[in-house]
């Protein structure tokens, strides 16, 4: 099973530097080290709320790409969120979930449904447009580019493993400064 | 923070759906967010579905609608939240977060179900309409009473302070709106 730090570093090669991504919790703390950026949006404030902010941000600016970087314990708090996406059916939205089984940022306790659970055939049911799921860094460096090409919204399951370890500082992902500099960093999308 | 035309003086028995619909297009709301609400269902989800001037999002659940419309305001889009109290009470950890801590404008018109027209919420015999205004003003959000066409002018003025300062507010219905 891949890292997930070494398929963040993939992805980060793979897109604009201008490119809103949306990312929750720990692999949030991860995306930041490997892609800092002003256009990152780590502030979905509750637990399962990313996947909203996401959807909302794709529904604002419909002729750009929008990057969802969920988690498993996430996407579990908020599953409706996946058929609220699909009926929306924005086609800028491309959905990932990296799924480690755990409630990591809350002490990695095993979410319900570890293993058995299938989040992209929940997305699949739910009637996002294409549902993958990859395992392997290769496989994700071998698919990454087309998927990134296809019309949305769309659902990737990365399963993965905690590669190295990040700082996690949440009173800089709650901090208004990191809200105020996505503001200007998207004013004139 | 409680407003309500009609508590001081001009009472009517009637509020009219496309009144308050032609107030929240006043105000720049070009979506509308929505969690079906039986209150509202008739007078104001109905007729905004069929309008071709609204952006309509049907959402699962409401605390959804928090994340939505925190995010399109980033756009400079202005956007409404129409469910119903329970749903504003499922959803209050995402406006505790997203609207009172980060200070987001979170515009929502409530459905106040079932309680009794011409009676204070918090009069209600009802314990779920009981308790909504407290909570509202235990976390400092604004708060209308929309319960005849008298109130209706409190619309678009309370929209217009969400988003200029940026802060949440509940416009609390307390009768279902006549589909007209």
């Amino acid at each position: 099973m891949m890292k997930r730090d070494d398929c963040l570093k993939s992805l980060a090669g793979k897109i604009a530097q201008d490119e809103i991504v949306v990312a929750a919790y720990t692999t949030a703390f991860e995306w930041i080290a490997i892609r800092p950026s002003p256009c990152n949006y780590i502030s979905s404030g509750a637990m399962g709320m990313t996947s909203s902010h996401a959807l909302g941000f794709a529904l604002a600016w419909p002729d750009r790409r929008i990057i969802l970087l969920d988690g498993d314990g996430s996407l579990l708090m908020n599953l409706g969120c996946l058929v609220t996406t699909a009926n929306a059916a924005p086609k800028n939205l491309i959905h990932f979930v990296l799924e480690n089984g755990t409630y990591e940022a809350n002490g990695g306790h095993p979410i319900p449904g570890q293993n058995s659970a299938s989040f992209a055939g929940m997305a699949e049911s739910a009637g996002y447009n294409n549902c993958h799921e990859l395992s392997d860094l290769e496989s994700f460096e071998d698919n990454i580019g087309s998927i990134l090409q296809e019309e949305g919204p769309t659902f990737v399951t990365l399963k993965c493993v905690p590669g190295e370890d990040y700082p996690q500082d949440y009173r800089h992902m709650h901090s208004a400064k990191l809200r105020e500099d996505f503001a200007e960093a998207v004013k004139n999308f | 923070m409680t407003n309500s035309a009609s508590e001081e003086g001009t009472p009517a028995d009637c509020l009219t759906g496309s009144l308050i619909i032609d107030a929240v297009k006043k105000s720049g709301v070009n979506t509308i967010l929505t969690v079906p609400d039986k209150t509202t269902s008739e007078g104001l989800l109905r007729p905004i579905a069929a309008d071709e001037e609204l952006r309509h999002i049907r959402v699962c659940k409401e605390d959804e609608t928090v994340g939505i419309s925190a995010a399109m305001s980033y756009s400079g889009q202005r956007t409404l939240i129409l469910i119903q109290y329970t749903g504003l009470l499922d959803s209050m950890n995402a406006i505790r977060a997203i609207g009172c801590e980060y200070q987001m404008p979170i515009c929502m018109m409530v459905g106040l179900l079932s309680k009794e027209p011409g009676v204070a919420p918090t009069e209600s015999k009802r314990f779920g309409i009981r308790i909504v205004e407290p909570i509202l003003d235990t976390m400092n959000i604004d708060r209308h009473l929309i319960e005849t066409d008298d109130d209706i002018g409190l619309i678009t003025p309370a929209i217009n302070k969400c988003y200029e300062t940026s802060s949440p507010v509940a416009m609390l219905i307390g009768r279902p709106p006549l589909a007209a």
